[in-house]
């Protein structure tokens, strides 16, 4: 028993045993990285396709409930480019677009701005200079079908992080998903409820002054308001959250300039394209 | 010492249920019971960080310096919880992201500390990895009685299936967003305490 507490003994046990479970912690985490970085990936891929309700078009399912071969398939409809929201022009290389991290981004001083009383609060302290969006092109062709816009901002408990999918005239919304949010289950939770998200699909992202205007209502929505979908019931401030952050991206904070020059870029190939439009 | 092994693993379950009798573990078992299929993952991350807590610290309990042992017993459960969390983020992803910072919080269980201190430290491995499963069930008991009640009257769901149709779905039931708020799952845990102290007299404590 003496010995059991001596102070070179107490000190080598626990010695051993830092080294014995950190090697156990180590190869579970080593052993395992690879098949949950690509569960994340996944996850994203699948929250996109949801996005752009391609899984439904294609499929009549979520895209959670699809093959990963079915994701797969799809994802040949996506592409994706950096874009710098200040000036609205494509950046970076295929390197940067295969590193890009938004949390990463928005985290780093040196490649994020502060947001500064802006006209619609998101309720977060930086955004990147630089986002991920995405295309969806048939395989094959050119013509821009939707664009893609990663977009967060703060919900009741916690951040929300999705996409915002707008139709080519780039006014009109396709669809919204967060893929993580720390919102109650079956109150704010419900922004998963794919008959709400389903809402989204035709509303009207800006108003004929060309001002962000989509909304999430209190209450159900009027049918004739193309601007509001229904409120979540119990979930007062993260619909205000969702209403924030989709006003904070439309805006001139956040991708407007993107939108006005890809507007053009569309209106471009529209006009010298043979076949004409669809 | 058969009759002891089946002792440790069914005692637990009523007669000295850890939620029911000794009021440990309340905290999780608030939070993560909005629904019946992640309380049974969760359920069963603490049955298999109890049990193996239990194996690993029975096996070196000779070893242990008391003046650390607690340290000791602390390293071991928070090296196996967060082994339990790559494994569920690896092969569960979807339900690992709704459990969030719930399956990392089991280390604070007072459930696992208990039992590694008070039955480990004294006993063999064998019966010390019982007596783990045991807890580890009984906590799963509770958990999947309160995860029941609240699904079904919050969501009008059971493990995700329909069963209520929703009035916001198109059905007729009104759910009740209280049961879908931590508080409900006091309310349920003690109606269940009451019903087992009615049943069996003998676990009231004196006042």
């Amino acid at each position: 028993m003496q010995k059991r507490d001596s102070l070179g003994y107490t000190l080598s046990v626990a010695a051993i045993l830092c080294v014995a479970c950190s090697l156990a912690v180590s190869t579970a985490a080593v052993s395992l990285r690879d098949r949950q970085e690509a569960n994340v990936a996944l996850d994203q891929q699948k929250n996109i396709l949801d996005a752009t309700g391609l899984a439904i078009g294609e499929y009549g399912v979520q895209a959670s409930e699809l093959s990963s071969k079915e994701i797969e398939a799809l994802d040949a409809y996506i592409s994706a480019k950096l874009v710098n929201l200040q000036t609205g022009d494509y950046v970076g290389d295929d390197q940067s677009l295969g590193s890009y991290s938004l949390v990463e981004e928005a985290a780093d001083p040196g490649k994020s701005i502060p947001i500064v009383e802006p006209k619609f609060n998101p309720g977060e302290p930086r955004r990147p200079n630089v986002m991920k969006v995405y295309f969806v092109k048939k395989p094959g062709s050119d013509k821009i079908l939707q664009v893609v816009l990663p977009v967060f901002g703060k919900g009741l408990w916690g951040t929300l992080y999705g996409y915002l999918a707008l139709k080519s005239d780039l006014e009109t919304i396709q669809g919204l998903t967060f893929y993580q949010h720390k919102e109650t289950p079956g109150l704010g939770g419900e922004v998963d409820n794919p008959r709400w998200k389903a809402m989204w699909d035709g509303r009207k992202l800006y108003g004929p002054s060309k001002e962000p205007k989509a909304f999430v209502f209190k209450g159900p929505a009027p049918k004739d308001n193309p601007y509001a979908v229904d409120g979540l019931s119990g979930a007062t401030i993260t619909s205000r959250g969702v209403t924030n952050l989709i006003r904070y991206w439309a805006s001139d904070d956040g991708y407007r300039t993107f939108l006005d020059k890809l507007k053009i870029e569309i209106e471009n190939d529209k006009s010298s394209s043979s076949e004409g439009d669809k | 010492m058969a009759n002891k092994t089946t002792d440790v693993l069914v005692d637990p379950l009523i007669n000295n249920n850890p939620i029911a009798l000794q009021i440990l573990g309340i905290c999780s078992a608030l939070a993560v019971t909005t629904k019946m299929e992640t309380s049974l993952v969760m359920s069963v991350a603490v049955i298999a960080v109890t049990a193996f807590s239990n194996l690993a610290v029975s096996a070196i309990r000779q070893f242990i310096p008391s003046s650390i042992r607690i340290i000791v017993q602390m390293t071991v459960i928070a090296s196996l919880v967060i082994v339990v969390d790559q494994i569920l983020k690896a092969y569960m992803y979807d339900i690992s992201k709704q459990l969030s910072v719930f399956v990392g919080l089991i280390i604070t269980n007072c459930i696992v500390m208990g039992r590694a201190e008070g039955f480990a430290m004294k006993n063999g491995p064998w019966v010390s990895f019982v007596d783990g499963i045991g807890n580890g069930m009984g906590y799963g008991l509770v958990l999947m009685f309160v995860a029941f009640f609240r699904e079904l009257f919050g969501s009008g769901s059971l493990f995700g299936i329909e069963i209520l149709q929703l009035d916001r779905n198109g059905g007729w039931y009104n759910p009740n967003n209280l049961m879908l708020l931590p508080p409900s799952a006091f309310f349920l845990i003690g109606f269940l305490i009451w019903a087992i102290r009615a049943y069996k007299p003998d676990q009231i404590e004196e006042a």
